[in-house]
């Protein structure tokens, strides 16, 4: 296939709530990933960086925040800020400057230290122009509030019920135990869950994703030269990066309101399957040959939504699926092998290079504990505020 | 004393005490609605307008969802002290086919709400300071 590119190397500075600087979870996410290529950091023509909007300047230019922390050595370099889409940007941007022929290995790098608590809006002051300030100030929409919109509207369309998302957070905490770079190695009981305080009806705390500290890497390279420097690498066939098309007519954040659905023509695809089609579309192939997936658990009920996003299932079928064990390592379509956000909580600007990190793993056969046999193929899928989709497929 | 009622953001929507409506624009070229106003240029990629008049969105609609904040949200929210958790819908408009949140007038709570019901525009107190109550609008189960 001609718009593939290899992937060499991963790496992850473990999730938690560490407190330290992102650069150094970043830098030590690229050196696993460039010492697991064999491939010296001299020898990186391009860094794409996942940026972040709390850690102030050295955040919005990532990728050269990276480049000087590893030890200026010329590389071109891209930062990229695509709220929670921002590490498939980086991929994204690293991807083309290969493909284009103009560098051979590139280096993509996403880390973050977060506060505590809600997310609430960045930087000081009124800003009545702003609708992620104004959603906080006139509504209190924080980012629970979508979430559990969403929640309630699965059970209203679809009669899905608490104990279907408690079962999310419970599969997702046991695949996450066995996860060395997860920040919650417990597993949760549904008695725990389901025990946990309600934040945003009908989610409760122990369903809704942390705020959390990590970073993670990959080294891309061009397929002719890791044929020369490798025996046996994965590759990435397709990355999507698409945008919604007009009118779109989900609430999201950090709106107040959807576009209006009256009057003109309504999209082919909505933007969320949109999201995981075109990358289907780019690789040339369905989620009928998908071996495992990662997706955007922000709440437990979310990653039911995921479930037909990407074709694991029509629409309002995804409560059988985690109801009959389908997306459980050793299931049908086992999701979130990783421990997903559940496990992990969100550094914004890693998750998505962290899901790529895991399908290599899962595809390289060094998923210890959580190995799903034999997987050839899989894709991941999340979505950034302010219209940002994100998908990106992994080849062995 | 009596307090002045400011709305807590201008323009937004009328300050009519027994029918208040959210204002929008209306692209003249198109005809399609926006919420916030949209006053430069018509997102409708099909369009290219640039010129908008200011409409008022429908007054009642459906619940499309519904949650609530059981704990104060962070700032700029103004929460008062102790927290009173409230309930938030997203409302659909019939006419314009769009999906409006807000809070919910207190008295009603997640337990009452259900999709498909119908809502209407009120306006309440967002929070007050010695001199002013500032107004914003909210959705309360229609009469």
């Amino acid at each position: 296939m001609s718009n593939e590119v290899a992937i060499l190397g991963v790496g992850m500075h473990p999730w938690g709530k560490w407190g330290r600087s992102f650069v150094e979870y970043g830098v030590k996410a690229a050196k696993d990933a460039l010492l697991d290529a064999s491939i010296e950091w001299k020898d990186v023509q391009f860094v794409a960086g996942g940026d972040t909007i709390r850690n102030g300047y050295p955040g919005y230019v990532a990728g050269a925040t990276f480049a000087q922390a590893l030890g200026w050595q010329g590389a071109q370099v891209a930062s990229s800020y695509g709220a929670c889409a921002s590490g498939s940007q980086a991929i994204a941007t690293a991807r083309a400057q290969i493909l284009a022929g103009l560098c051979d290995v590139a280096l993509v790098v996403g880390a973050d230290t977060t506060p505590k608590g809600f997310f609430a809006p960045t930087g000081g002051g009124d800003r009545s122009k702003d609708p992620d300030w104004l959603r906080f100030r006139l509504v209190g929409a924080t980012n629970p509030v979508y979430f559990g919109l969403w929640a309630r509207r699965r059970m209203e369309l679809f009669g899905a019920t608490e104990e279907d998302f408690a079962k999310v957070k419970v599969k997702n905490s046991h695949h996450g135990a066995q996860n060395p770079n997860a920040r919650y190695p417990k597993t949760f009981s549904m008695e725990e869950v389901l025990a946990s305080p309600m934040v945003s009806d009908p989610l409760r705390l122990l369903q809704i994703c942390a705020t959390s500290d990590g970073g993670a890497a990959l080294v891309l390279t061009s397929m002719e030269y890791a044929r020369k420097h490798a025996t046996d690498f994965v590759t990435i066939p397709a990355v999507s990066n698409v945008t919604p098309k007009y009118p779109n007519t989900l609430i999201e954040m950090p709106n107040f309101s959807t576009d209006s659905g009256a009057g003109v023509q309504m999209p082919d695809v909505p933007f969320r399957p949109s999201i995981a089609k075109h990358a289907y579309e780019q690789a040339g192939v369905g989620p009928e040959d998908m071996d495992l997936a990662e997706v955007y658990d922000l709440s437990s009920a979310l990653e039911l939504d995921w479930y037909e996003i990407i074709g694991l299932c029509k629409e309002g079928e995804a409560e059988k699926l985690i109801r009959d064990g389908d997306t459980s390592i050793g299931g049908r379509i086992p999701v979130n092998t990783s421990g997903g956000l559940g496990a992990f909580g969100e550094a914004i600007p890693a998750q998505a290079i962290a899901q790529v990190c895991e399908l290599a793993w899962q595809l390289r056969g060094q998923a210890q504990g959580r190995q799903v046999e034999a997987a050839q193929l899989g894709i991941t899928a999340n979505y950034g505020l302010f219209g940002h989709g994100s998908s990106v497929i992994v080849k062995r | 004393m009596t307090k002045t009622r400011v709305p807590a953001i201008e323009g937004w929507f009328t300050m009519d005490p027994d029918a208040p409506h959210l204002l929008g624009t209306r692209c003249t070229r198109c005809s399609n609605v926006f919420f916030p106003k949209e006053e430069s240029y018509c997102r409708n990629p099909e369009c290219g307008g640039t010129e908008f008049e200011e409409t008022k969105l429908s007054r009642r609609g459906r619940v499309w969802s519904f949650t609530n904040n059981c704990y104060a949200p962070p700032e700029p929210f103004m929460a008062k002290e102790p927290f009173e958790p409230y309930a938030i819908a997203a409302v659909e408009l019939e006419a314009e086919k769009m999906i409006v949140i807000g809070q919910v007038t207190a008295g009603t709570e997640v337990g009452d709400l259900e999709a498909g019901m119908e809502m209407e525009l009120v306006l309440d107190i967002l929070y007050e300071d010695d001199e002013n109550e500032y107004i914003v609008w909210k959705w309360q189960p229609a009469a």
